[in-house]
């Protein structure tokens, strides 16, 4: 089946014979008017302060999610990898943010938002058009705080994206998505590693061209079982 | 088997590349079984075959009663083999059992018991009373078919604490007719009854087949797919001739592991080796309630697909779609590599897009950053518009380019919808001198066209090597499930001495993990290109 949300716009009009193409940013909230907010989404919620467990499943559900910076649409492999390895704004790879703190890209500024998620993925097209902001061409940058009650070996993070992501464990790459994508739960794993304990720090990008943008992330333990009694705080344990 | 064709000679043979390897000369072979380690099979003559690994087989020592179509079973701490004799000119015959705590003439405990008689045909009666073949079945109840030819296949019952006749005044039971070879399995509620119709003994002659009927019962009665009984010349086709290997006779059944049967048989005729009679030995799958002959993995090039995810096992590269694709998104962009997977520290440096676009474009391939806007806004490249290709055949990928791309030294593998892209065929070719397991050698799997090859790694996670060096981490076990799929094992795995088998873990990557037969996770298909 064609998805045509997904059909270049060109394509589409081809498909169906008409003459005219649709607008690239169709699906970005309008211009000019408020915008709802983050409580409105049907997805997210403005997180509270302090900790909270893992979902059920073991999802990560609890984030600081920057607003999204424009990309070039591309989501290729080595498009996404360039991509991930862009210096966009100060820190990017080591900072963790507070909810509200803001980075300049260019003579741009974007926020950092704590939200919760009630789903077991990010929706990240909820989280720009809630907030007024463009869905299509951007990447998106995500920090969390894994807490975990002792250290887990064998350990995979686990993860779906669309489109294209890379994922960081404490400062390591340990997974990536490339492609026009679809977010499947445990799209992609990491090989094995070690889980400290205390807190770990788990980073994301992710790269849309257009349409639907959301991601999702838990571990496995060496079963291959999601991993649920980590908690999630949003709170540099440095500055405890 | 019939005895006027009795001349089969005893061959030392070279390595087929259609059957096993090693001195494989046998007729009428008992079924297959295992033995502190070795493999054990018996013929007519009297002589044996014994292997390390069920794929490289030698003369092994003859039985202490020679005759014809042994047949051998393992009850508790014994081996108990019996063995048929024409008494005079047929069909007057006699079974006799003999025991042995081992195999293995090694072994200070390898002595002989003589067991007696247990069946007799007196040269009158509708049954000739050779080609015995024995079942305990899960009630624990002990089972004896025989017959050739003239007349019936019978079944007698014995007692497994004594392999002896349970009852030697009972009356045989009739359960098939004219067919020899005969043996019975159980598998999911059914006994079936595998016997052999045509004719044996013949060379390329022979046109030998297995055939096989069911029943609830182990006296019968035996019926086909078709609803026609065994007795009245029914049997569903298992096993003829293929190919140059004529002749399928001797159904043996083996049960591996909770996952992996095989079954021994003969051919009456290996053409490749002088019309020899040989060995063999495949894995048995089971489908609707049938058994059916399964394949042992052969050399080609393959698709190595999760059952579990349907994705394929790709070397951990960005991928260069072919050509044929439909234009960018009227923006300047091309078709997504569409590549998807784990990258990570011990993953290949990326090669940038343009770097393929830079390089020398492959034949037929679109490098994945850069199509032309323009050719999507006409609604395609081809001459038939956005779905019509390019009117032309599209040229497989060439390895020899893409890979030029590639990163020296290690690089991981990961998983991806199959595309018919370079870093997702993989070549399977015997690997010298690694010996083997039950019907198949091992295997090295490399890159199609490359010598890149898969291998184990220490942290029981999957690699590929610059160069096959025959390391034991890098040749593979694929062995057929009961189920058609394959299981995917690393004769090794460094610094381990547990036995793991390719994974997959999410849709777009693979592990090695141990098999757990209640999943697909180590289920793969070998898709044939």
């Amino acid at each position: 089946m064609i998805k045509f949300s997904l059909l270049p716009a060109a394509a589409l009009a081809a498909l169906v014979g008409l003459s005219l193409a649709l607008p690239a940013h169709a699906a970005d909230a309008p211009a000019g008017k408020t915008p709802p907010g983050i409580n409105a989404s049907p997805s997210l919620k403005i997180a509270k302060s302090g900790s909270t467990k893992v979902s059920p499943e073991g999802f990560l559900s609890r984030w600081l999610v920057l607003e999204p910076i424009p990309g070039d649409g591309r989501v290729t492999e080595s498009a996404v990898r360039a991509a991930a390895q862009k210096e966009y704004f100060p820190d990017q790879n080591s900072v963790i943010p507070h909810d509200g703190d803001k980075v300049k890209v260019g003579d741009a500024e974007y926020s950092w938002h704590a939200v919760d998620i009630n789903r077991h993925n990010v929706n990240l097209y909820h989280f720009a058009y809630f907030l007024g902001k463009p869905t299509s061409d951007v990447v998106f940058w995500g920090v969390t705080i894994v807490d975990s009650p002792e250290e887990i070996p064998n350990v995979r993070l686990a993860v779906g994206s669309n489109s294209g992501s890379v994922w960081w464990v404490n400062g390591e790459e340990r997974v990536a998505l490339y492609g026009d994508i679809q977010t499947f739960i445990d799209d992609a794993a990491s090989k094995k590693f070690t889980l400290k304990k205390g807190p770990n720090i788990v980073r994301f990008i992710v790269v849309n061209n257009r349409g639907m943008v959301d991601c999702c992330a838990r571990f496995l333990d060496a079963n291959d079982q999601p991993i649920t009694r980590l908690t999630l705080s949003l709170t540099d344990p440095a500055k405890k | 088997m019939k005895i006027h064709h009795l001349a089969t000679a005893w061959l030392t043979l070279v390595t087929s590349a259609f059957a096993l390897d090693g001195q494989i000369g046998i007729h009428d072979p008992s079924t297959l079984i295992k033995c502190d380690g070795k493999f054990y099979t018996y013929g007519t003559g009297g002589g044996g075959l014994v292997s390390d690994d069920g794929w490289t087989w030698r003369q092994g020592t003859a039985l202490a009663r020679t005759g014809l179509a042994p047949d051998v079973i393992h009850i508790g701490d014994r081996y108990y083999v019996y063995v048929a004799r024409n008494v005079g000119a047929q069909p007057k015959a006699e079974i006799e059992m003999i025991s042995n705590k081992t195999l293995d003439p090694a072994s200070p405990d390898y002595k002989w018991e003589l067991g007696g008689i247990v069946a007799t045909t007196d040269g009158i009666e509708d049954c000739n009373g050779i080609d015995p073949g024995v079942l305990l079945d899960p009630k624990g109840r002990l089972w004896l078919t025989y017959g050739s030819y003239f007349g019936y296949i019978r079944i007698v019952e014995l007692d497994p604490k004594t392999g002896k006749r349970l009852d030697p005044n009972s009356k045989p039971v009739d359960l098939a007719i004219n067919c020899e070879a005969s043996i019975m399995i159980f598998h999911d509620g059914w006994y079936y009854l595998l016997a052999t119709h045509g004719s044996c003994c013949q060379g390329a002659n022979s046109n030998y087949n297995i055939r096989v009927g069911r029943s609830k019962n182990p006296t019968g009665p035996f019926v086909d797919h078709d609803g026609l009984d065994m007795i009245e010349a029914g049997g569903k086709l298992f096993l003829g001739s293929e190919s140059r290997l004529v002749g399928a006779g001797h159904f043996g059944r083996l049960t591996l592991d909770e996952s992996t049967e095989v079954f021994s048989y003969h051919y009456e005729a290996d053409l490749d080796r002088g019309g020899a009679s040989v060995l063999a030995i495949r894995p048995l799958l089971w489908k609707d309630g049938w058994p059916v002959a399964g394949e042992n993995a052969k050399a080609g090039t393959y698709a190595l697909e999760s059952v579990r995810t349907g994705t394929a096992l790709e070397l951990g590269v960005e991928g260069v779609p072919l050509s044929g694709g439909r234009g960018g998104a009227g923006r300047g962009r091309g078709p997504a590599a569409g590549g998807r997977g784990p990258g990570g520290p011990s993953g290949p440096a990326a090669a940038p897009a343009d770097a393929l676009v830079a390089g020398a474009p492959p034949v037929g391939a679109v490098p994945g950053g850069g199509a032309p806007g323009g050719a999507a806004r006409g609604g395609g490249r081809g001459p038939g518009g956005l779905f019509g290709g390019t009117g032309a055949p599209i040229p497989p990928q060439d390895v020899a380019v893409v890979s030029k791309n590639w990163p020296a030294g290690n690089i991981a593998t990961r998983m991806a919808n199959y595309l018919d892209q370079a870093q997702q065929k993989w070549a399977l070719s015997v690997a010298p001198n690694a010996g083997g397991y039950p019907g198949a050698p091992y295997f090295k799997i490399t890159v199609a066209g490359t010598d890149r090859a898969l291998a184990a790694t220490a942290e029981d996670e999957l690699t590929t090597v610059a160069e096959f060096t025959g390391a034991s981490e890098q040749l593979w076990r694929v062995q057929q499930l009961t189920d058609g799929s394959y299981r995917i094992m690393p004769k090794s795995v460094p610094g381990s001495n547990e036995q793991l088998a390719l994974s997959a873990v999410g849709n777009s990557f693979a592990t090695l993990a141990k098999f757990n037969p209640e999943n697909d996770r180590q289920h793969w298909n070998l898709k044939g290109l």
